[in-house]
């Protein structure tokens, strides 16, 4: 024996049409809020953790050696790493401090030689450079906005590169950029490997070998793998999370806190949807008890409440998808910083959205259990004797 | 003739809110296709024999046949199965689903039984509204018709499925005295055309002369069984 249980549902729900449109968009409201916070909350750990470590090497590679800060044989290591899975991409690089002096002012910076191709990779160097060109000669360098501004220079002024051990060299400026950090733009001289080696008199050797990982969360056990490939006691392999644990266990508690908020978000849905039912139960309980009167067994008459349950969910988890999408990508638009782009931009994952609509679901059909269960136990006969 | 309903030395008790006997040793037979009815006062346990004879209650001692299968021991499925296919029920309140219309709910406990409605159920459905005269108004909500409209149409579910016995509790309790006579021309047209048997609960003994047995109950006991 089958039943219209679907049928029934869909009647009740709209015969109490009102009733019914409020609870939708109840549950859309709070799912809505739920999408927005955790759109929000996870947008802005991305976009932190895009500044603080996205443009910047996630895993680097040192001299583990007291006496000497320079790597041989990096060439082999290259390869090595490039065969380690999770890794996006591998610069070596050949970096010390210096002073730069031009017309009389002096002021500390860290030379930094590289392969600008393959250091755009990590650094998005290419696109920071707002004049100028990457330097197209051995003697030719980039540097930062701030150290530009101090030391009063522009593209195809002279420099000149003073070293602790007394050699001095001249580089002319080809370009300068801006990374976003002033600590970076007043700090760094850009210039090419084999300069940056001659300057120091590093010969064929680098001082790290920097990469990139695709997943910055698991720079750890790329690290790890890297340590394993390479099995080089002359080496050792750091990683960003390491070295940033007060910012990883910051942005867990963040995480944490969201999560939460999210979970009482949902509890209040499925407190909602059961009390609804609940009272929608004893609403129809004439009806329910009417229906097993003329045959209707227990199980399709808790179905009718599960399905309303469902329905209720299915039309609350549309709404408040949409409404969530809605409310974050009207934030991205309208907060606008001081240069006028978006102060957060909230990207919405289709992954986060599905998985909201389906924790949605699945809390409706938990909250119209109790209702459910209700709705199987009344007898026809407290019904009839009721009335 | 075979019975239909067969009920042996049923007791029942209410143990709330003080412990009550309301049925002592009832032993009634009902044969396929009579017309019968049960009267007494209010209070003497005419409704809680229908109930418990109709399976919607169960018996405290003593066995209910219906259509000869034991029913005070069946599991709930089993008798809600059995209630759909062998049972229809017209009670003085109509119990129309007010979510429906009148002919969608008089194919309820088709549905019930079958699930989807089929063009034959249909059509039998439209038969039934036309042989208790609810043709014109099928369509309307059931909340926006007639009380006389109402209970005809609770008639018309009870006889969807074709089943071998209607209860009826005081049906015409709510009607004026010209409606009720309708109503019984109509069963007895049915009991007639269908061979459904009829036990209906009232309290009203000229509605009751119209029968053909009168059981009359007396605090919880058989006090006359007239046949005619």
């Amino acid at each position: 024996m089958s039943m219209p249980a679907l049928k029934i549902a869909l009647r009740f729900l709209k015969s109490g049409r009102a009733q019914t449109v409020l609870i939708v968009v109840g549950i859309a409201i709070a799912l809505s809020v739920q999408v927005f916070v955790g759109a929000l909350i996870g947008s802005l750990q991305s976009s932190l953790i895009d500044r603080t470590v996205g443009h910047s090497p996630q895993v680097t590679v040192l001299s583990a050696r007291d006496n000497n800060v320079t790597i041989e044989g990096w060439s082999d290591m290259v390869t090595r790493i490039q065969q380690v899975g999770g890794v996006r991409a591998v610069a070596v690089s050949a970096s010390s401090n210096a002073f730069v002096e031009k017309g009389g002012k002096v002021a500390p910076a860290l030379v930094r030689g590289f392969d600008l191709t393959q250091a755009d990779k990590i650094y998005g160097i290419l696109d920071a450079i707002y004049s100028g060109t990457p330097p197209p000669a051995a003697d030719g360098c980039l540097i930062g906005k701030e150290l530009s501004q101090d030391l009063n220079v522009g593209v195809a002024d002279n420099l000149t590169i003073a070293t602790a051990f007394g050699t001095r060299t001249n580089l002319t400026i080809s370009g300068l950029f801006d990374l976003g950090v002033a600590s970076l733009n007043q700090g760094w001289i850009l210039t090419r490997l084999d300069t940056a080696q001659g300057i120091f008199q590093f010969q064929d050797r680098v001082t790290a070998i920097e990469v990139g990982v695709t997943d910055v969360f698991k720079a750890d056990a790329v690290a790890a793998d890297i340590t394993l490939a390479l099995s080089n006691p002359a080496v050792k392999v750091q990683n960003w999370k390491d070295q940033n644990r007060e910012l990883l266990s910051g942005l867990q508690a963040q995480s944490i806190s969201s999560n939460m908020i999210q979970a009482f978000i949902l509890v209040s849905v499925v407190i909602t949807i059961a009390s609804v039912l609940s009272i929608t139960v004893l609403q129809k309980s004439r009806q329910i008890g009417i229906l097993k009167a003329m045959g209707i067994k227990d199980r399709a008459a808790s179905l009718i409440f599960l399905y309303e349950g469902v329905l209720l969910g299915l039309g609350g988890a549309v709404l408040g998808i949409l409404l969530g999408a809605g409310l974050a990508t009207a934030f991205s638009t309208f907060t606008k910083g001081a240069g006028g782009g978006s102060l957060v931009q909230i990207s919405l994952d289709t992954m986060f959205l599905l998985q909201s609509f389906v924790i949605a679901l699945i809390s409706s059909a938990v909250a119209s259990v109790l209702p459910a269960r209700r709705s199987s136990k009344l007898s026809p006969i407290d019904v009839i004797r009721g009335s | 003739m075979a019975d239909v309903i067969d009920l042996q030395g049923v007791e029942k008790s209410y143990p709330k809110p003080l412990p009550t006997k309301v049925l002592h040793g009832i032993d009634l037979r009902f044969p396929q296709g009579s017309f019968n009815s049960i009267i007494g006062s209010s209070g003497s346990g005419k409704s809680t024999l229908l109930n418990v004879m109709s399976t919607l209650d169960r018996p405290t001692k003593g066995k209910v046949f219906i259509d000869g299968k034991r029913t005070d021991t069946m599991r709930k499925n089993a008798l809600a199965e059995l209630r759909n296919e062998t049972i229809g029920f017209v009670f003085q309140f109509h119990y129309l689903l007010p979510e429906f219309t009148a002919i969608e709910n008089v194919l309820l406990p088709y549905q019930i039984r079958h699930g989807r409605v089929t063009d034959e159920a249909r059509a039998r459905a439209d038969e039934l509204c036309e042989l208790i005269g609810i043709s014109k108004v099928k369509d309307n909500p059931s909340m926006k018709m007639s009380g006389g409209q109402q209970q005809r149409t609770a008639i018309a579910r009870a006889l969807i499925n074709n089943p071998k016995i209607i209860f009826a509790d005081e049906p015409t309790g709510n009607l004026d005295s010209e409606t009720s006579k309708t109503i019984y021309r109509l069963f007895r047209q049915i009991n007639e055309r269908f061979d459904t048997t009829f036990v209906i609960v009232t309290h009203d003994r000229r509605i009751a002369e119209e029968t053909d047995r009168i059981v009359e109950i007396k605090d919880g006991r058989i006090e006359t069984d007239i046949r005619r």
